[in-house]
């Protein structure tokens, strides 16, 4: 079975800083894999050279057997065109910390936007997709409000909708509660929780130690651009084997 | 221990001596400038009111409206192509930009409409459009035929508009948070959607109040192209006193239709604006009719 997404080596720096010193890990199909670890870290790095939003420098990445970014020619890497990798992208999922739905639209025009726009969808077909995945989110009452009327949670759940409705195989999830109010964080998690049970392949940032133990299949500790450790959500938690992992774990549980 | 409710604050209030004189003074001074005015028949509103809807005057009107409209629309549209190469990445895009906002901004605006309109028929006698590197010729025209009074006055306004609307458009799109364009790749949009749908709609809220601005300031820059004997609103007017020899009357006639003008533009800039204020707010901003009534409501104080 193809990985759902394979890191060999990854490498990616800012001017002279190394952000990601070598990553390698395996994603499977179906599978929740929680990374870890503190700010600087180089999480939210990794997740975004998954769908390209950043180059990586060295190594090969590869989402659904496919190379990230490049086309293979015998020995030569080419760069895809812009075209190619939208359309890969187009396939993956992503939820952003601070939501960056789109301000001028509301929640329904958010979540048919690329339906209609990228994937050519026909709109009344796209309207009732989209009110299945806000339904799905538990904010079919919203359709018509717009971002700046809804709560951090609210909008949170309109951006996981917005990115299912793209009928992606992978989502990617960068601290999607970490600039949520406590109380609000529950919802996104639940959502979270569903979208994991229905087979969803996810890699998913976070600080909620308790997603990643009851959701997680598998958690990864990522610290100074590599991983540390990796292992069952359960027996990282519990008795991790590296001193910076307890050290972390100590601070945040 | 359980102390009284303690009474309510009746004290008495400030008089403000200071706004009462001074707003009697101001109101003085302007009751005085009218009266003088209107005494010293200064203006004789009888030929203002002969010549304010005479048709030559209302072609004058038009003609300002057309070339203003034309001038500024154009002046959009390259503001917009403009500032995307202003921050395109491609150098040569960026230097074209820079050098293009750099000239039109940099020299007046009357140097630039007596250039397309004196200038450049005195150099190119012809407009050819030829296929390059052959001598096959699509089209061809004398240039002072080309050259007119419209078009040279419409090509100096909206090259120069655009030079200042590129700058009004950039800082829009810099405005919009970065996140947004993170959002749209991800779903897939390639870059001239995610500029057409997500960062131009949002520029536009950032974008529409100076755009206002420049507008208004078009419809009285327009004035300008009198000196190139467009017959816009102060030309038709300046032609008719130049005969009959009634400056101020005339004069105010052009000065009320350019504050008719820049009245409803001003208007129409505020209903823009609140337009795309949409999903910013959770409540729109009220109307200036509603504020009216509202403070009609209320009685006034100094």
């Amino acid at each position: 079975m193809t990985a759902m997404v394979k890191a060999e080596h990854v490498r990616k720096r800012f001017g002279r800083l190394e952000v990601l010193r070598g990553i390698s890990l395996e994603v499977q199909p179906g599978e929740v894999m929680v990374i870890i670890g503190p700010s600087g870290g180089g999480k939210s790095t990794f997740l975004r050279c998954v769908n390209h939003l950043e180059k990586i420098d060295g190594g090969r990445l590869w989402v659904d057997g496919e190379l990230v970014g490049y086309r293979q020619d015998a020995a030569l890497l080419h760069e895809l065109r812009e075209r190619e990798v939208a359309r890969k992208r187009s396939e993956i999922g992503m939820v952003f910390q601070r939501f960056n739905l789109f301000p001028h639209m509301c929640a329904l025009e958010n979540v048919i936007e690329a339906p209609v726009r990228v994937k050519k969808i026909r709109h009344d077909e796209a309207v009732r997709r989209a009110r299945v995945m806000l339904e799905r989110v538990g904010l079919a009452d919203k359709a018509g409000a717009y971002p700046a009327q809804l709560s951090g949670g609210q909008q949170q759940r309109v951006a996981i909708a917005r990115a299912l409705a793209m009928d992606p195989k992978l989502m990617l999830f960068d601290e999607p509660t970490s600039a949520l109010d406590p109380e609000l964080v529950g919802d996104v998690l639940g959502a979270m929780q569903q979208l994991a049970q229905d087979g969803m392949t996810m890699i998913v940032v976070t600080h909620e130690m308790g997603f990643a133990r009851e959701v997680g299949d598998r958690l990864v500790f990522m610290d100074g651009g590599v991983i540390v450790e990796e292992g069952a959500p359960r027996d990282v938690l519990a008795g991790a084997r590296e001193d910076r992992t307890r050290a972390f774990l100590s601070k945040v549980l | 221990m359980s102390s009284p409710e303690p009474e309510a604050i009746r004290a008495v209030p400030v008089r403000h001596w200071g706004r009462w004189v001074s707003a009697l003074v101001v109101s003085l001074l302007a009751a005085w400038l009218v009266q003088a005015a209107v005494n010293s028949h200064f203006i004789d509103f009888h030929v203002v009111r002969r010549f304010i809807t005479k048709p030559i005057i209302l072609k004058g009107l038009r003609n300002t409206l057309i070339l203003s409209v034309a001038a500024q629309g154009t002046g959009i549209v390259l503001g917009v192509i403009f500032a995307v190469m202003r921050l395109a990445k491609n150098p040569v895009m960026k230097v074209v930009s820079a050098f293009y906002i750099w000239f039109f901004r940099g020299t007046p605006v009357l140097v630039q409409l007596f250039f397309w309109f004196n200038g450049v028929p005195s150099v190119f006698k012809h407009l050819t459009i030829a296929v390059p590197f052959t001598h096959i010729t699509l089209y061809s025209t004398p240039m002072v035929k080309f050259m007119t009074p419209f078009t040279a006055a419409f090509l100096g306004l909206s090259l120069n508009e655009g030079a200042y609307m590129a700058e009004i458009v950039r800082a829009g799109i810099l405005s919009v948070d970065e996140g947004q364009i993170d959002a749209a790749q991800a779903l897939g949009m390639r870059s001239m959607m995610t500029m057409r749908r997500i960062v131009l709609p949002q520029a536009m809220r950032v974008i529409i109040p100076p755009t206002g601005n420049e507008f208004i300031s078009m419809l009285k820059t327009s004035s300008l192209a009198s000196a190139i004997t467009y017959a816009e609103l102060l030309r038709v007017a300046g032609d008719i006193y130049s005969t009959n020899l009634e400056p101020v009357p005339l004069l105010v006639v052009a000065s009320i239709w350019y504050l008719v003008l820049t009245s409803v533009a001003s208007v129409g800039q505020y209903y823009l604006e609140r337009r795309f204020a949409r999903g910013r707010a959770r409540a729109l901003p009220e109307t200036p009719f509603q504020r009216i009534r509202r403070n009609l409501a209320r009685a006034p104080r100094l």
